[in-house]
């Protein structure tokens, strides 16, 4: 009896929070599934009554669309090349900042974080002048080395890789920051007993920092990936997916057609396309890290 | 204590404040809400008193929306049954919003006006906010895209006038560039993120551009392939860039002679004339679009901005006062000395401020021949996405223009879709 009134109790408290929750959150995404399967456009917004419901159609004409393919060839190619490129930089940074031969921790541990906190839109603005093919400092750089300017951002083989870059840089000190609190979690007396074993440096690492981190990786790399697939203001505002679509991302892509050509309920399907893909993805990594435990 | 009482005192002076700046609203008269587009809400401001001197009793309130944001603002504002008396309107955008339902035709002041009427603007102009017999908006400032040029080039290359047909200008083009062997220097700038100067062509050639009452596309047809082979070519023959993004600054490019002919519109004088500094200054003009054959000045696009009303203002006839008011050709000349912005009036034209200028010239003559594009909510779409996306694919030569334009007509007969509906189910319900 009195559990039960706890629960009460508990559910009295939490309601406001709850209905708030299925309000903003739940019922805009059952309204959205439903919407994902009719033709919701400009002439619905209009006119009701010119709503029709199409079944998967949406869904059909999406695994027909050789722009959705691109977008999620590109997507995947940035998560691919990113993700990994971006956790290695990250334990790279964290183990140098932990190690004890390093001074001055502090400052390279802002300096390294203050991308992360920049906003996104202004560092991507700033990065397009970086690349900038007649006065970017990369190609001024590569021009005293004698390499003739490249056209990061037009060339269809270099956008996507010029985005890698400057995601990485933007928000490895993220990852990095809890890869240091990783790394001081683990108990100093094991690395003391390794070597008094006699452990070299790259033996401690491989056999004590990469098991002990492990929770922490895939915490990471699940975040990362999550993250990294909803990549989008870095092409918004660098290369609006261009040249020749290289640079499309797949909420890039949902966000053209349904707010600047009004296909809501086809951009509704490419989100839940998405979402099953997200979904997957998390799936795997958590199986693999039960397998690991 | 005492500072205790002072903060609940505070507290609540300032909400009593609050509550009646909240209930003071409803003063008497009309106020109409007006929303404008970036630097047009500015400086439509400084018209604004006069008119209410003219008009006891009318306030407007201008509401500055920024171009980028400003569709979608217009629409979730429908969608909220949020939307303003009156707005500017990108006179593409009219078809839009007819359909949304979301303004009103304008033929029943215009019949009563003498102030506003066909007459006394460009029928080209006119023509793009007329959907169904019906006039949904009144052209405010115009503007369309001709080519402006250096004129010690084109006269390097033996033409003292501006080429006046497509051969003449394919001519002069090779002859620019055969002026440079060995630099990495081009004619014409035609880059494929701007989708205008491949559409203009089409429709010189004579092209519907779309066909069967706008549901299906007609590029594949005769007269657009022409067109399209004829502007691809200056990219497969190297006389234009083929990338956009080597061309950050398309006023420094064009000063430092990277390209010669740039097809644009009236916006891009006063930058022109920033940039073309010293012993450049008068080595630029524009000049109309060339015609196909015998029929100079070749067609262009009817732009500009349209006033409109929501089918929701209460004030409509106040609003329309307003539109009046703006339409009278001396506060268009006072806007354009503001703005820079092409008044619509044609009376305006005979202005000194016109009549003098050279820049000018070539504008009054291609407003005589500007057509609107198919006036459909689904152009921009068929125009920015799909028009330049198949533009991009010829000029890299991924694709044969045959098979760029049919891909193309088979996307868009997938974005029409929805039209061809809704048009037959209009056509079985008569």
């Amino acid at each position: 009896m009195k559990y039960k009134n706890t629960i009460n109790a508990a559910y009295f408290f939490l309601a406001p929070a709850l209905s708030a929750i299925f309000i903003f959150f739940f019922l805009p995404v059952i309204a959205a599934f439903i919407m994902s399967f009719t033709d919701f456009d400009i002439y619905a917004l209009g006119d009701l009554s010119t709503v029709r419901f199409i079944g998967i159609n949406n869904y059909l004409k999406l695994f027909d669309d050789p722009l959705f393919y691109t977008a999620l060839q590109n997507t995947f190619y940035f998560v691919i090349l990113a993700g990994p490129l971006s956790i290695a930089v990250s334990l790279g940074a964290a183990l140098l900042l932990s190690s004890k031969l390093v001074k001055y921790k502090a400052i390279f541990r802002l300096s390294y974080f203050i991308p992360v906190v920049t906003t996104l839109v202004a560092v991507a603005i700033v990065w397009r002048f970086i690349y900038h093919p007649k006065f970017g400092i990369v190609n001024y750089i590569l021009s005293l080395v004698g390499i003739a300017p490249i056209d990061w951002l037009g060339n269809t083989a270099t956008a996507m890789p010029a985005i890698v870059f400057m995601s990485v840089w933007k928000s490895f000190g993220y990852n990095m920051i809890i890869f240091i609190a990783g790394l001081q979690n683990i108990p100093e007396d094991l690395y003391e007993a390794a070597s008094i074993e006699g452990a070299s440096g790259w033996q401690k690492f491989k056999s004590i920092t990469i098991p002990m981190l492990a929770p922490t990786t895939i915490f990471i790399s699940l975040i990362t990936m999550i993250g990294y697939f909803q990549f989008f203001a870095e092409p918004y505002i660098m290369t609006q997916g261009g040249p020749l679509n290289s640079t499309l991302s797949i909420v890039q892509y949902m966000y053209q057609e349904g707010f600047k050509w009004w296909n809501m309920g086809y951009s509704a399907s490419i989100a839940f396309v998405f979402f099953f893909i997200i979904l997957l993805g998390t799936i795997i990594q958590l199986k693999i890290q039960k397998s690991t435990e | 204590m005492n500072v205790l009482n002072k903060i609940v005192f505070s507290v609540l002076f300032v909400t009593f404040l609050f509550l009646c700046s909240c209930s003071s609203k409803n003063d008497s008269g009309s106020t109409i809400k007006f929303w404008a587009m970036g630097a047009e809400a500015e400086y439509v401001t400084k018209l604004v008193p006069e008119f209410e001197k003219q008009n006891p009793g009318i306030k407007v309130k201008v509401q500055q929306v920024p171009w980028t944001a400003a569709q979608e603002k217009l629409v979730t504002a429908f969608a909220s049954d949020n939307t303003p008396d009156a707005c500017q309107l990108g006179n593409t955008w009219v078809p839009q919003f007819a359909a949304l339902n979301a303004i009103i035709p304008l033929d029943v002041f215009i019949k009563t006006s003498n102030q506003i009427n066909k007459e006394k603007y460009f029928t080209g102009i006119w023509e793009t906010n007329v959907l169904d017999n019906k006039t949904y908006g009144i052209p405010w400032y115009m503007d369309t895209r001709l080519m402006f040029y250096r004129k010690d080039f084109f006269e390097k290359a033996g033409y003292k006038n501006p080429p006046q047909t497509w051969g003449e200008l394919l001519d002069l083009s090779k002859k620019i560039k055969a002026m440079y062997p060995k630099e990495e220097k081009y004619a014409i700038y035609l880059p494929t993120n701007e989708w205008a100067p491949f559409v203009m062509f089409g429709m010189e050639a004579g092209s519907s551009l779309l066909k069967d009452d706008n549901t299906r596309g007609n590029f594949s047809g005769k007269e657009f392939k022409e067109a399209f082979k004829y502007s691809i070519d200056f990219h497969k023959l190297n006389l234009a860039p083929i990338g956009f993004s080597q061309v950050t600054n398309q006023y420094q490019a064009f000063a430092e002679e990277y390209f010669s002919i740039y097809i644009s519109g009236p916006w891009n004088i006063p930058e022109f004339k920033k940039r073309m500094t010293g012993n450049l200054s008068d080595k630029w003009m524009t000049a109309p679009m060339p015609g196909y054959a015998n029929d100079y000045p070749g067609v262009s696009l009817a732009g500009g901005s349209s006033l409109v009303i929501f089918k929701d203002s209460k004030y409509k006839k106040e609003v329309w006062k307003f539109f009046e008011y703006l339409s009278q050709a001396h506060t268009q000349i006072e806007f354009y000395k503001l703005l820079n912005n092409l008044p619509s009036v044609k009376e305006a034209w005979d202005n000194p401020i016109f009549r003098d200028d050279p820049y000018m010239q070539a504008f009054y003559l291609q407003f005589t021949n500007v057509r609107a594009t198919p006036k459909i909510p689904e152009w921009e779409q068929i125009a920015f996405a799909k028009v330049q996306q198949y533009a991009e694919l010829a000029a890299r030569n991924v694709m044969s223009v045959d098979e760029a334009l049919k891909s193309l007509d088979k996307d868009v007969d997938r974005i029409l879709e929805k039209r061809r509906w809704i048009v037959e189910e209009k056509k079985k319900n008569n």
